[in-house]
């Protein structure tokens, strides 16, 4: 076993750390204040090839491994998860379906301009009546010539509004239940696609989450992501991915808060001391590092298993799973750790903790990940 | 390597690895310190290290020049527009210092266009004597002009020390000369002495962002050069009895040796950016949050007389053009009072202000590092606080 | 145009902190970065050649850690890299360290500008971009903000006391470069990766034409005395009135009986 990241990696990690420092940080609070999504960051990452880290050359990628686009979220989440999560949205579940189902003219089409950073993508599963049971959707999409007409509406959905694409899911066949979903592509613009409202969220201000909403839309049949009734399957495999990410921003977090309460404790004195000298505040700090650093070796190992061509369900499973639930602990102590100052909006805490609850949420809840590890477990 | 780690005494105990500025020690594999190529030969771990096991290797350096040779203390005269630098009167002032306690001359080098009319007042600073290089080519400072008339004239009449401004076109042409003549040049100055020990000049600068001070010695070679701060040395009463000689030399230039052209000088800012010469200088930083509150900055700045200055955040935010930047990379300044405004004072800041003599902060965070060198703080809204000092300024200048 | 940068490896000296009881610099934890007016200069050796075509190349004097250092230039865009390092150099102070870059860089061949950023931001001394333009026998300016070519004129605003001097010049050329001169660029994805897999070739004291007595602390003519951390100013008055207008009115009195104002 070889716990060492390779050179490479070490460099990749280097450079989004720099990025994330000198262009993401200064904005953070206010975008979190405000509400603000910043497109010229999103911009940014796509120019430095962030989208296409593991990616093939031929379609505009870098041709890295998975791991080093982990890192990368990592490092975006420690500073701003939001901008973390607005990367992980186009390239974990828009970016990687298109690439694992998509037709070569499909791939040409909307995964290059993806990879090449001037796009960003969005996934649309969710709907009023189907979280976490995803397969009872309820927008349908009825084959009419060579289009098909798609009509319903989405919500919750990242990058909305923002996106030039979007992957859709609609049932083409309602006699089959799950295997009649489908996958398709939609382009911002499309004819009766329109975006609901804006979500007003606890927390990941700085990622745009709107409804997507769908009025006869006209799809051509060449915008279909697979095989018609192949939907459910592609969601599912699609979430697989997109879940280590998640636990990726969640690390992130998590390590942040960590950093802001290692440091406070040593500046805060109280009774003539740094609050760090006394044992509650010190084992406190233990017991979040230690977290923190399980946490790490489940995502990086996720990430490792998927780049080694392992089956990695039940591994990204575990690491969203822990990696969220330690960020929600994590944030919450270090808040603890902050005192009154922890509460205020002055000190970042606050905002880590508000951040750190919907990653125990999305891409399938916590529940959602205790059955898919117990069904590995039990098979 | 010149300075060692003797092995077998090293305890491990890693003091020198932590202390090294320059990151030029690591422990290797055996757990002993050894010194990397890195290694500048400062001595920081020499005083750290508790078993006393660094040691400095002595080289037998080679003897460059006869040192018996090279008499005077020189001061090189900037000028331009018919004027001389105020640096270049504190060095006089500093330079006469020297001379005395040298037992030498003090010597004034000044090299321009029809420049003649100056030397009374090198002469008033405190000259004994002025080398005079004169021609057209001089009438704007080239790199290859000057380098060229000042390493004739060292080579010709053998200075002991040459002291030169820290100014744009003094580390211009420092470096150049030291070069050519193959002697040591120390940078940026913020004190000189005269090391009782060896008799030579001891140059004392900042180094590492400002965060320590070296102090730099020329032992072999000759002159021993340095650019000093301005405004760190007063100004000498001038004494406009004085005079001395004058040693006019004939210019070997040529104009086809010159290979940089002079067009013209852009003047940036409506306001004046010569913040080296100000006297007072309002100073605005992060705290200003956005560029039309930096005309509270002005104002006060006009009110006063002063210069505006700004920190390196600013100049990052694009709310002041990068000339007013002050700090350890920007410009050094040492006025009679500086106004820090919004400005946490970071050591870089600070190292390039620190020679100020009064220094007035305003900053609403109690804590900011800029109120431990400031001689008078006031804890408080910027954008309250300036309007209030503003008015109460413009009255008592109308008193 | 064929563009040479010097580039140098730093501690981020923004980042270095004084122990308060030992009165000595805190070097652990400081992260070693390509000092920041080198990315400067890289970056403007970039846009220059991509307006002109050619190639860029960058070396850098240090021990091995300093290839890191040059790869972060190799990501940014440059074509080639090279790291000159030997126990002989060690000690070195501005003089030797520029006559030993100059051999370096004669040995690499010719070119038509070399780049250097002004200071680097340990050191501070801004020497070695001038004494290597005169080993190198090129013309040299100083502070340069803003550089453009045309037709074989190089024009450059250099920054000065009171403005911007207009500048013209020919070349080969050495030029040091100021901050203001643009925002260095961040490498890309595939930029690192290249710059990762990039061999970076090493130049000993054996692969140039020295005199041996110029190198290293033999080499140079200053020599440190002592290190020490600068006096500080001690704090003075801190004024916390309940308003604004009396702390000011607090501050003019003390101005007063100080005869400041």
């Amino acid at each position: 076993m070889f716990f060492q990241l390779t050179e490479e990696q070490k460099m990749m990690q280097k450079m989004v750390r720099e990025f994330a420092e000198k262009e993401v940080a200064p904005g953070v609070a206010e975008r979190d204040e405000q509400s603000l999504f910043d497109r010229s960051l999103a911009d940014a990452m796509g120019e430095m090839g962030l989208n296409g880290i593991c990616f093939p050359e031929k379609y505009g990628g870098a041709d890295s491994d998975y791991l080093s686009y982990i890192l990368a979220i990592e490092e975006l989440s420690k500073v701003d998860d939001g901008v973390g999560i607005t990367l992980s949205a186009t390239v974990s579940l828009c970016a990687g379906p298109i690439y694992a189902y998509g037709t070569e003219e499909q791939k040409e089409k909307y995964l290059r301009p993806i990879l090449e950073g001037t796009h960003m993508g969005a996934f649309g599963l969710t709907e009023a009546n189907a979280g976490t049971d995803a397969a009872s959707q309820q927008t349908v999409a009825v084959a009419d010539g060579d289009h098909y007409i798609i009509n319903g509406s989405k919500i919750f959905i990242t990058n909305a509004g923002e996106a030039e694409t979007y992957i859709v899911f609609a049932m083409t066949d309602k006699s089959k239940g799950v295997k009649g979903i489908s996958a398709f592509i939609l382009e911002k613009g499309m004819p009766g696609f329109t975006f609901g409202k804006k979500e007003h969220k606890l927390g990941i201000h700085s990622s745009i989450t709107m409804e997507l909403v769908f009025q006869d839309v006209k799809v051509p049949k060449a915008n279909l992501l697979g095989k018609e009734g192949e939907g459910f399957k592609i969601a599912m495999n699609t979430l697989d991915g997109g879940r280590i990410g998640v636990a990726a921003q969640a690390l992130g977090i998590a390590q942040a808060a960590l950093d802001h309460a290692v440091k406070y404790s040593k500046e805060r004195v109280q009774f003539g001391k740094p609050i760090a000298n006394n044992q509650a505040i010190a084992f406190m700090l233990a017991d979040m590092g230690t977290k923190v650093e399980a946490a790490r070796l489940l995502v990086y190992k996720a990430a490792w298993n998927k780049d080694q061509g392992l089956s990695y369900s039940k591994e990204a499973a575990m690491a969203k799973l822990y990696a969220s639930d330690i960020a929600m602990e994590v944030t919450t102590d270090a808040v603890q750790i902050f005192g009154g100052y922890g509460y205020t909006c002055e000190y970042p805490v606050e905002r880590l903790m508000r951040n750190a609850k919907i990653t125990q949420i999305y891409e399938g809840t916590n529940q959602v990940q205790r059955m898919v590890i117990s069904g590995a477990l039990l098979r | 390597m010149a300075v060692v780690v003797i092995q077998d005494k090293c305890i491990s105990c890693g003091a020198c690895v932590a202390v090294c500025p320059f990151g030029a020690i690591v422990m290797q594999d055996n757990d002993k310190a050894f010194i990397t190529e890195a290694c500048t030969a400062c001595g920081a771990c020499i005083e750290t290290c508790p078993v006393s096991t660094i040691v400095r290797e002595e080289e037998e350096k080679t003897v460059a020049m006869d040192k018996k040779e090279y008499k005077g203390v020189w001061v090189f005269i900037e000028q331009a527009e018919g004027h001389i630098r105020g640096v270049s009167h504190e060095l006089l002032g500093e330079g006469r210092k020297l001379a005395e306690a040298m037992g030498q001359e003090l010597a004034g080098v000044l090299i321009g266009n029809q420049v003649e009319p100056l030397t009374k007042d090198v002469f008033a600073s405190g000259a004994d004597k002025i080398y005079l290089v004169e021609g057209p080519e001089y009438n704007h400072y080239s790199t290859d002009g000057f380098a060229t008339a000042l390493a004739d004239l060292i080579k010709t009449y053998k200075p002991s020390v040459i002291l030169m401004g820290a100014t744009n076109d003094g580390r211009d042409l420092g470096p150049r000369v030291a070069c050519r003549i193959g002697t040591g040049l120390t940078a940026d100055c913020t004190n000189l002495d005269i090391d009782g020990d060896t008799g030579l000049v001891a140059w004392t600068r900042p180094a590492f962002g400002g965060n320590i001070m070296a102090t730099i010695l020329c032992p072999e070679h000759r002159p021993q050069m340095g650019t000093i701060r301005p405004k760190v040395f007063k100004r000498p009463v001038q004494d406009f009895s004085r005079t001395g000689e004058i040693v006019r030399v004939t210019s070997k230039v040529k104009p086809e040796d010159i290979r940089t052209k002079f067009i013209e000088l852009l003047q940036v800012s409506a306001a004046s950016c010569n913040l080296e010469e100000a006297e007072v200088i309002v100073s605005g930083g992060r705290g200003m949050c956005k560029l039309e509150n930096f005309k509270l900055i002005e104002e006060l700045a006009e009110v006063l007389g002063g210069t505006v200055g700004a920190s390196r955040a600013a100049v990052d935010a694009g709310w002041k053009p990068a000339l007013h930047q002050v700090g350890q990379t920007g410009k050094t300044v040492g006025p009679k009072i500086y106004v820090a405004c919004g400005i946490s004072g970071a050591i870089q800041h600070i190292a390039g202000m620190s020679s100020s003599d009064i220094i007035i902060a305003i900053n609403k965070d109690a804590d900011a590092p800029i109120f431990k060198v400031a001689d008078y703080g006031i804890v408080g809204d910027v954008m309250e606080v300036l309007p209030v000092m503003i008015e109460e300024m413009k009255k008592i200048r109308q008193a | 145009m064929d563009i040479l940068v010097c580039v140098k490896q730093v501690p981020d000296t923004t980042e270095v902190k004084i122990d308060p009881q030992t009165n000595t610099l805190i070097r652990q934890g400081v992260p070693s970065i390509v000092n920041p007016f080198d990315k400067n200069a890289v970056e403007a050796a970039l846009q220059l050649k991509e307006k002109q075509g050619g190639k860029v190349v960058v070396i850098s004097m240090g021990p091995p850690q300093a290839k890191d250092a040059l790869k972060e230039c190799l990501a940014m865009g440059a074509d080639e890299a090279y790291l000159i390092s030997d126990r002989a150099f060690g000690g070195a102070d501005t003089l030797a360290t520029s006559y030993t870059l100059a051999a370096g860089i004669r040995k690499l061949g010719k070119f038509d500008m070399i780049l250097c950023g002004k200071q680097a931001i340990d050191g501070d001394t801004a020497q070695v971009g001038p004494e290597i333009a005169e080993y190198l026998d090129i013309p040299q300016v100083t502070y340069v903000a803003k550089v453009e070519i045309n037709e074989g004129v190089v024009r450059v605003e250099r920054e000065h006391e009171e403005g911007y001097e207009i500048i013209e010049t020919t070349l080969p050329v050495l030029l040091t470069v100021v901050k203001s001169i643009n925002e260095p660029r961040f490498p890309t994805v595939k930029g690192t990766m290249k710059a990762n897999r990039k061999e970076i070739p090493v130049i000993t004291v054996t692969d140039v034409e020295v005199d041996p007595e110029r190198l290293g602390l033999k080499g140079s003519p200053t020599q440190v005395r002592r290190i020490f951390t600068p006096p500080q100013r001690t704090q003075g008055e801190i004024i916390q009135a309940d308003s604004a207008r009396e702390s000011v009115a607090i501050l003019i009195q003390k101005l007063s009986e100080a005869k400041i104002i």
